[in-house]
């Protein structure tokens, strides 16, 4: 079932056009990849589903619902989640209360217990939950954004380059949580620079060039290099 | 025990203190909005002259001190809502420079219509006039309204403490004060954070309102306005973007003044404003992000 479609979209920011009549969907239970070079519009469209970049032209449609002119905090709670670029997160509160936060993206009627998943998760996130968030490493700042955004228990979660600055082992962690968060239904849009690992994890990946689709592959294309280079390249 | 090495007066200082805790309310709801909407209301006083006009008209009508007081408050929060939708809400996401002249102009536009309605002598609010009147505290004559000033804005700062840091409306509006942008993509509700903010800045407006009135009876249209300048100084000495240097700023403002004009001769306390203003140049000369913070970080400029 496609949780999450993206229909002809453009994003415009003045007189630059970032994304170009970009399609996409997501089904619950996958993880899409999207990777291009840098300026490609990966997080334009990211922002532009969040409601947060001008959308000037195409839909996009949660469940087969139209998100065009909502407010990000409506399009938060309306089921889809952002790990934004940078992570984001709240160093002067504790990690706790940046998961109270996700709390907020929570929908109407949603019971479903978003922190202790994001705990069971991520294991640390609990044993420095009464830690100022500032104080964690890169690396459990990642599990904490992406925990927090676990919190508001989305149906679609949208990742932006969150491998940016972490180490190989530490790449590793988040990727396999990927993994089970995809094996526990959701719908992962995952905006990576890592091109060859995204196409490994990701059950379809996108290249995304000039604001453009550029190529689709699949998990079997990762070791194919040449491929992913001249998609870059084009 | 004594002050007088000081030339000081416990009654001086009780004064002093209650002043500072004035000011430390109206510091709060200046630094609240401020955090949300990265505005600073320069329109607050004319907030605050409203509500005493809404007092001296309770007092006219000869309705008790507390309705009258809920009035004030109702008034004063209504107005910040009209204030908020008209004004700050069209310009959310201007410069910070174009919401503070917006706010110049709301103020000397409330200004105006306060004089045109109720002339230059203005009405008066005696309402609580009787709290200017001593208590004996161990042998020390302490007016009442010092005593009244400091409980009340110890119980305000008190229950916005606990609003800020236990429950999700204070997590939420702690976080859009820190980023608001990521807040909104959390899901936190930008116009419920910001109409929050207005309200309670708009209550401790209320408050202060009560307390000033107390000692400035005649109400005109220019009252609280050198207090919000005063406020806005200390806010600004203390930190404006975090919420308790900016409170112990005001705090520290209103105790300056308190202390000095008590100590001062008569003949030289004209000249106490003066002090003052030189005294915070000489301090953000020294410490340009502020009293009370530490100075790694960047302060957001206006």
């Amino acid at each position: 079932m496609t949780a999450l479609a993206v229909e002809k979209l453009s994003v415009r920011y003045g007189a630059v056009d970032a994304v170009r009549g970009l399609s996409l969907e997501v089904e619950a239970g996958q993880i899409v990849g999207l990777i291009g070079p840098n300026g490609a519009g990966k997080s334009s469209t990211l922002h532009a589903i969040m409601g947060s970049a001008p959308i000037a032209d195409g839909d996009v449609l949660l469940d087969g619902r139209s998100l065009l002119k909502r407010r990000p905090e409506d399009v938060a709670r309306g089921g889809i989640a952002l790990v934004p670029e940078g992570r984001r997160i709240f160093g002067e509160l504790t990690v706790a209360e940046n998961l109270r936060l996700g709390l907020a993206g929570r929908r109407k009627g949603s019971n479903g217990d978003g922190l202790a998943r994001a705990y069971e998760l991520f294991p640390i996130l609990h044993e420095f939950r009464s830690r100022h968030a500032g104080a964690l490493s890169g690396g459990q700042q990642q599990q904490l954004a992406i925990g927090r955004a676990l919190a508001a228990d989305p149906a679609v979660l949208l990742l932006d380059e969150p491998s940016l600055g972490l180490a190989p082992k530490i790449v590793d962690v988040v990727f396999e949580a990927l993994a089970q968060i995809r094996d526990a239904g959701l719908a992962v849009l995952l905006v990576e620079q890592r091109a060859q690992r995204t196409v490994a994890l990701a059950d379809r990946s996108y290249v995304l060039a000039n604001g453009e689709l550029r190529l689709t592959l699949g998990p079997d294309d990762a070791g194919d290099t040449d491929r992913l280079v001249a998609a870059y390249l084009a | 025990m004594t002050l007088a090495f000081l030339n000081l007066s416990w009654p001086v200082f009780a004064d002093a203190v209650a002043l500072g805790s004035i000011y430390a309310l109206m510091a709060v709801g200046i630094g609240l909005v401020f955090g949300v909407l990265r505005l600073v209301n320069f329109a607050y006083g004319q907030l605050m002259m409203a509500g005493a006009f809404a007092l001296a008209f309770g007092a006219q009508w000869g309705l008790p001190n507390w309705e009258s007081i809920l009035f004030c408050i109702g008034v004063v929060v209504a107005l910040s809502l009209v204030m908020d939708r008209l004004v700050f809400r069209p310009l959310r996401g201007h410069t910070p420079a174009v919401m503070l002249v917006a706010t110049f102009a709301v103020a000397f536009i409330l200004q105006n219509i306060a004089l045109i309605a109720f002339g230059s002598f203005g009405k008066t609010a005696g309402g609580l006039a009787y709290l200017q009147e001593p208590w004996d505290i161990f042998g020390v004559e302490i007016r009442k309204i010092a005593i009244v000033a400091i409980v009340a804005a110890a119980a305000c700062l008190a229950a916005i403490q606990l609003l800020l840091t236990r429950t999700p409306v204070g997590l939420h509006m702690r976080a859009a004060s820190m980023d608001f942008e990521t807040a909104r993509m959390l899901g936190v509700r930008a116009n419920r954070v910001i109409t929050g903010a207005v309200v309670i800045s708009g209550i401790l407006a209320a408050v202060a309102t009560v307390m000033l009135s107390v000692e400035q009876t005649q109400v005109t249209s220019t009252f609280a306005l050198s207090d919000t300048i005063y406020v806005l100084m200390g806010v600004v000495l203390g930190g404006l973007n975090r919420p308790i240097p900016a409170t112990l700023g005001g705090f520290s403002i209103g105790f300056a003044f308190g202390l000095l004009g008590g100590v001062l001769p008569t003949n030289q306390s004209q000249y106490l404003p003066s002090f003052i203003f030189a005294a915070v140049i000489v301090v953000l000369l020294l410490r340009p992000n502020g009293l009370f913070t530490r100075a790694t970080g960047a302060v957001e400029r206006l």
